[in-house]
């Protein structure tokens, strides 16, 4: 317990001695701050309406108006500490309503412009042969599920033994090195991945290569490290009273750790491992570079070039071709597609933590 | 660390099965797989980068070499990275407080998973939404800013009037970064131990006198070993702001006008597929450059995030 505590009670400086202790002065009520920011939205709303009727700038201007009001008003009546106080708390309250402007408009702008081609045409047809309406993402679906599969095949069993070597068998330097590589690898720019899967595949095949299993390296590179560090997280949770009942009747290692430790973790893997595929199914980059795009239905990862939904949305925008609107429209769909689709999985690996937890441990 | 001391060894050597010997060395070989791994990133890009180091100037895109043509990118990459990380850190402590501190316990798990939402959409998506939502909503606060605070040379303009600049590449980043940022930070601060905290408070401080006095001190190497991920995450994001930034190259600290110089991640995905020969070669040599400085930066936010557990004693 050496570490700093916090500095005695004299380190409030500004306030006077003696008279600004919190209770001698009066408080205001608590329904104060609700009244006062009630207040400065009827007058931002009244002044808003003459200049201008954006709801956006009502909003600020009465978080604004009413945070100073406060402001000002506690500082007379209860004294700076408590003004500074109930700043702070304005200020906090309203970085958390910054931060879900985003997520709420990106959400909404989505699925409004994505909803308008989300139908079967879309889903049962490639872009052959479509300049300007219909056409759909068939291939560039089918594209993706393929490439995470195999991103997924080779991942997790390179992942889950490291995180079992680091847990069960490491030691000493190999995995204190692993260990911080692992979390090197978790900062690889997702582009330069892709840079290095095609440099890999154009050493052996020629330069301007484009395969999909080139892509699903490229994704595994991004997708172990998040595998090892869930896994371990996970692993390091069992019980060691497992194990060491286990070994006591005589259980090989290896089967303890298949037969015991596994089972107890199962949910945990299961969720890191669906998380883990999230995080990898929307990338683009790594695809863009080592995948490319194509128009026709191609489900040969070792054959030539694929489409991959973030890529199909990508181009869509970037080059959508004469009259533009229609291309457009297929993009915001695919965004909308990849949205329910990473939304989904984070889902689903709540809904395996939650029912596959074992049951009655601790 | 000692989850698994060995339990066999006080009785002499076990028996080693051959299960045990196929498992064990698998397990070893995929850890040291990692290693090849990493190894091999960095061997690959410098071999297919050699063709543009050594290539005689002219040769390179641009036709001043390769520093000329990579220089202005990195500019672009850490100044889009800079603003990130401006907006981002203190609005990422804000949320971290608010949701350890401030919100009401039950509610508070619901909102951190709101904003850990944030990372799982993909970044294509957040490029879409900057250029048809932020980009347009922007132009107005761009043209008030050339207005009024022209003379301040990031303000110099003339405004974008698409919105598409390097100030809507910075939020959107900043966006992008934010649950990283406050999941770091909100880690450290649930680690305050409750004593330093109900200390303060039982002295008489304010709420923010206790976050001030226990929590902020406390939770300082996690702020910033948080932001540091971010600034590495941001570093790196490519579509977002290929799709958002309108480039034409240059150095410049112009924020709101319509040249803005491009970022490497961002560069690479523009030219890469229509590029060929030594083309390829140079762009490969420009992410070799974006992996040398992230991988500084994390290996640093990595340094100080666990520097933490040597001095936090509370444990």
């Amino acid at each position: 317990m050496s570490t700093r505590t916090p500095p005695a009670p004299a380190a409030p400086t500004s306030a006077p001695p003696a008279t600004s202790t919190a209770a001698s002065r009066p408080k205001l009520p608590r329904w104060a701050p609700w009244a006062v920011f009630a207040a400065a939205a009827v007058a931002a709303f009244l002044v808003g309406r003459l200049t201008s009727p954006n709801l956006a700038l009502l909003v600020i201007y009465t978080v604004v108006l009413g945070t100073v009001v406060l402001y000002v008003v506690s500082r007379v009546v209860e004294g700076p500490r408590k003004a500074t106080d109930r700043l702070v708390t304005s200020v906090v309250y309203s970085a958390f309503g910054i931060a879900m402007v985003p997520l709420l408009s990106l959400v909404y702008e989505v699925t409004r412009r994505g909803a308008e081609r989300l139908d079967g045409e879309f889903l049962n047809s490639s872009l052959v042969g479509i300049t300007g309406e219909g056409g759909g993402a068939y291939h560039a679906i089918m594209g993706t599920l393929i490439i995470t599969a195999l991103t997924t095949l080779i991942s997790v069993p390179i992942g889950l033994l490291t995180a079992i070597y680091l847990v069960e068998y490491g030691n000493g330097r190999l995995k204190k090195a692993i260990t911080f590589l692992v979390d090197v690898m978790t900062g690889i720019p997702s582009i330069v991945a892709g840079l290095f899967a095609y440099a890999l595949f154009a050493l052996f095949l020629g330069p301007g290569i484009r395969l999909g299993i080139a892509g699903a390296v490229a994704l595994s590179v991004l997708m172990i490290p998040v595998v090892v560090r869930s896994a371990e997280e996970v692993l390091k949770l069992v019980p060691n009273e497992l194990r060491e009942a286990a070994y006591a009747l005589g259980v090989p290692r290896w089967r303890t750790i298949v037969k015991v430790v596994l089972p107890t973790a199962v949910a945990g893997l299961g969720a890191g491992i669906t998380l883990a595929i999230a995080r990898v199914i929307g990338e683009t980059a790594p695809l863009l570079i080592t995948v490319g795009i194509t128009n026709a239905t191609n489900l040969d990862p070792f054959d030539s070039r694929m489409a991959t939904l973030p890529v199909y949305a990508y181009y869509q925008l970037t080059q959508p071709g004469v009259p533009p609107e229609f291309a457009i429209d297929r993009a915001w769909t695919a965004a909308l597609i990849l949205i329910i689709l990473v939304m989904g999985l984070n889902v689903v690996a709540r809904l395996i933590s939650r029912f596959f937890a074992p049951k009655n441990s601790r | 660390m000692t989850t698994t001391s060995s339990p066999t060894t006080p009785a002499g050597r076990p028996k080693q099965r051959p299960g045990d010997r196929v498992f064990a060395g698998s397990a070893k070989g995929a850890g040291i797989l990692i290693l090849v791994i990493l190894a091999g990133v960095a061997a690959f890009l410098v071999t297919e980068s050699l063709p543009a180091l050594t290539a005689p100037a002219d040769e390179i895109p641009g036709g001043e070499g390769l520093i000329a043509y990579v220089a202005p990118l990195i500019f672009g990459t850490l100044l889009a990275a800079a603003l990130a990380i401006l907006v981002a850190t203190p609005l990422g402590v804000a949320i971290a407080l608010f949701i350890t501190n401030y919100a009401p316990r039950r509610l508070a798990q619901v909102l951190g998973y709101l904003v850990d939402l944030l990372v799982a959409i993909p970044s294509i998506v957040y490029g879409f939404w900057g250029i048809y939502w932020l980009a347009p909503k922007l132009v107005p606060l761009f043209q008030w800013l050339e207005q009024h605070l022209g003379f301040i040379p990031l303000f110099a303009g003339p405004a974008s009037a698409t919105g598409r600049t390097m100030f809507t590449a910075g939020l959107v980043l900043a966006v992008m970064i934010l649950p990283i940022v406050s999941a770091i930070s909100r880690e450290v601060f649930l680690q305050v131990p409750a004593l330093h905290r109900e200390a303060a408070l039982a002295l008489g401080a304010t709420r923010w006198e206790m976050i001030r006095m226990a929590v902020l001190p406390y939770g300082k190497s996690g702020i910033i070993g948080g932001a540091m991920l971010g600034l590495g995450r941001a570093l790196g994001e490519t579509l977002a702001i290929a799709l958002v930034l309108s480039v034409s190259g240059g150095i410049t600290f112009n924020l709101i006008g319509t040249g803005n110089p491009s970022t490497i991640a961002a560069n690479i995905a523009l030219q890469f597929p229509e590029s060929t020969g030594i083309d390829v070669n140079t762009l490969i040599a420009s992410g070799l450059a974006l992996f040398v400085i992230t991988l500084a930066v994390n290996v640093l936010a990595r340094w100080v995030v666990n520097r933490r557990a040597d001095f936090s004693g509370a444990n």
